[in-house]
């Protein structure tokens, strides 16, 4: 039998061993975020905004084109993720407990897990290859993908939340399921939806890798849907490669803008989600 | 309800994914067979295409951040669930689930200009002893494995540790109130619930080594990309999923894409294999229905 005091000190050993590990990953979070922040901010300026890149190597210019290209290519995501996500959800959350729904769950966490790049090669496959043509579609499409498993399991999460008196009562009134689920249980639950798209929309507005080869670049200002498309991230990326001091630049700026929207629409997503449970404590 | 229909188009998806990567990369396929996944050289420009270096730098660098990231995230786990003070729950939670929430390509920016220096330091200060050994040997360059295994674990931490978490949340108080009440020390009674979770933990550690395997962004900036075999942490090597974010665009021949697609397949192939059993682990322990099994060593039951 070991002694107690040695018992004693490999317990607290182990307590210190855990509060540091803590420690150990807040260094490198606080790290990143300082980076951001320091050098984003001295970066940033109107111009970055409002002007388009300048020429290869030409010192100036911004990302405008970049920040609605991001805008537009998310948006395009969510039309197509959002109807999918949510009626995936209603669906998985109606027939709990039925084959077809477990499938629909395996489905969409193996989504989840699929590495982004790779869901960039499917589409690629699926809607570069046949037109020969890098679009703006396309990128959004690799988004949309990415978005419909994360929509359709917060969805399902919280339809299950909603208290079963509620579709009880409307059944009870004669509405039919349909008219139950959607005038009833969908409503109660609508904040934790807008949730579950704004986490969604969050993961997928920083990501890089499904556009490398959907959306791909430009140079230029365009908001055509069926051309090749200018990204944030991408963006970032290439001027982060780049051996250019401007460049470099103004990679810092467009992380700090890309962490800020990561950050507002997890912000969003956390306060909706205290209105949910506010509705349910009531 | 119609809802069926658009549940029936996600899991449409999934198959569609296997099905165009395998279409896709048909005539690799066909063409190299297994030794595709035998063959160390990669040169598309003689038209050789082996992917081994590939399989062998994603496996490296996954393990290499597991090794790091994992007593980590355990850690973090178990201070949260079993040892801080409540106040200090939910931000502490919110801060490493901050770890997750920045991107793949903000991580990769700081890894170039900040973690890399920092690394190539390091190489330059590690005593000439063990430079001789296969492990640091090479030019400190800062861009090669090291570089991208540390950035990897601190990008897999939050998976780790939150799924962790909910595991040990999933461990009946009776176990640990019943090593307390045997004499336990805080160790000891923690070790009994993370015995008794154990499954579920292995599976936490899977999801964060499939998410891990799929990394790309950050990793192909830091790794240094070169398709070349070594045991070195100092050697830039190359990942699957970093040939593909590399390699894509300026594919001009067909056999190119062809191989570079298969390496895609594989990628996809691996990452279900890896999530669906670590999936099956969590939800195993997380229902909790198995009996309650014996506590790991002597000490506790020596202390009865």
């Amino acid at each position: 039998m070991r002694g107690t005091a040695w018992r004693k000190l490999l317990s607290s050993l182990f307590v210190g061993f855990c509060a540091l590990s803590v420690l150990l990953a807040l260094v490198p979070l606080a790290f990143v975020l300082f980076f951001v922040v320091s050098e984003g901010f001295r970066s940033l300026n109107l111009d970055f905004f409002i002007n388009m890149p300048k020429p290869v190597g030409e010192p100036g210019g911004g990302m405008a084109n970049a920040i609605v290209g991001t805008l537009i290519i998310t948006a395009l995501g969510s039309m197509f993720a959002v109807p999918i996500g949510i009626m995936s959800g209603v669906y998985m959350s109606e027939y709990a407990g039925t084959r077809f729904a477990a499938l629909v769950r395996f489905a969409a966490d193996t989504l989840n897990g699929v590495p982004s790049i790779v869901i960039g090669v499917f589409v690629y496959g699926i809607a570069v290859l046949p037109f020969k043509q890098f679009s703006a579609l396309a990128g959004g499409l690799a988004l949309g993908v990415m978005m419909i498993p994360i929509i359709a399991r917060t969805t399902e999460e919280l339809l299950l939340l909603v208290p079963g008196s509620m579709r009880e009562g409307a059944l009870a009134l004669g509405a039919t399921r349909s008219r139950a689920v959607f005038s009833v249980v969908v409503p109660a639950a609508l904040p934790g939806i807008i949730t579950g798209v704004v986490l969604a929309l969050a993961r997928i507005a920083g990501e890089t890798a499904p556009l490398l080869f959907t959306a791909f670049s430009n140079r230029f200002f365009t908001t055509k849907l069926t051309q090749p498309i200018a990204t944030l991230t991408v963006m970032v990326f290439t001027y982060a490669i780049s051996p250019y001091q401007d460049w470099h630049r103004q990679a810092w700026a467009g992380a700090l803008v890309l962490v800020s929207i990561v950050f507002l629409c997890s912000l969003l997503a956390r306060f909706a989600t205290r209105k949910l449970e506010g509705l349910h404590s009531r | 309800m119609g809802t069926g229909a658009f549940a029936l188009v996600l899991v449409l998806i999934v198959c569609a994914i296997g099905f165009e990567l395998t279409r896709q990369s048909m005539l690799s396929i066909q063409k190299f067979g297994f030794s595709f996944w035998r063959t160390e050289t990669w040169d598309p420009v003689a038209g050789q295409f082996g992917a081994l270096p590939f399989i062998w730098g994603t496996l490296y660098s996954s393990i290499l951040a597991l090794t790091i990231s994992t007593p980590i995230a355990l850690g973090i786990a178990v201070f949260i669930a079993e040892l801080c003070p409540n106040w200090l729950k939910q931000p502490l939670v919110f801060l490493t689930e901050l770890l997750a929430a920045i991107p793949s390509i903000v991580y990769g920016l700081w890894g170039i200009f900040v973690l890399v220096p920092a690394v190539r330091a390091f190489e330059i200060a590690v005593p000439s002893v063990l430079r001789q050994t296969p492990l640091f040997s090479g030019p400190p360059l800062g861009v090669g494995m090291l570089a991208a295994g540390l950035i990897l674990a601190v990008m897999v931490i939050p998976f780790t540790s939150s799924v962790a978490r909910e595991v040990l949340k999933a461990v009946p108080p009776a176990q640990r109130e019943g090593a307390y009440a045997l004499g336990a020390t805080r160790f000891e009674a923690t070790r009994a619930a993370l015995f008794y979770a154990r499954t579920g933990i292995v599976g936490a550690v899977m999801l964060g080594f499939g998410r891990a395997l799929g990394e790309t962004m950050a990793v192909t900036m830091v790794i240094g990309n070169n398709p070349r075999i070594s045991a070195s942490l100092y050697a830039p090597q190359h990942t699957m999923a970093a040939v593909l974010a590399n390699e894509f665009t300026e594919a001009d021949t067909v056999m190119h894409l062809n191989a570079l697609i298969e390496i895609g397949l594989v990628l996809f192939i691996i990452t279900l294999i890896v999530n669906s059993l670590s999936r099956l682990l969590i939800w195993s322990m997380a229902r909790g229905a198995k009996p309650p099994v014996a506590l790991p060593g002597s000490e506790i039951e020596e202390a009865a």
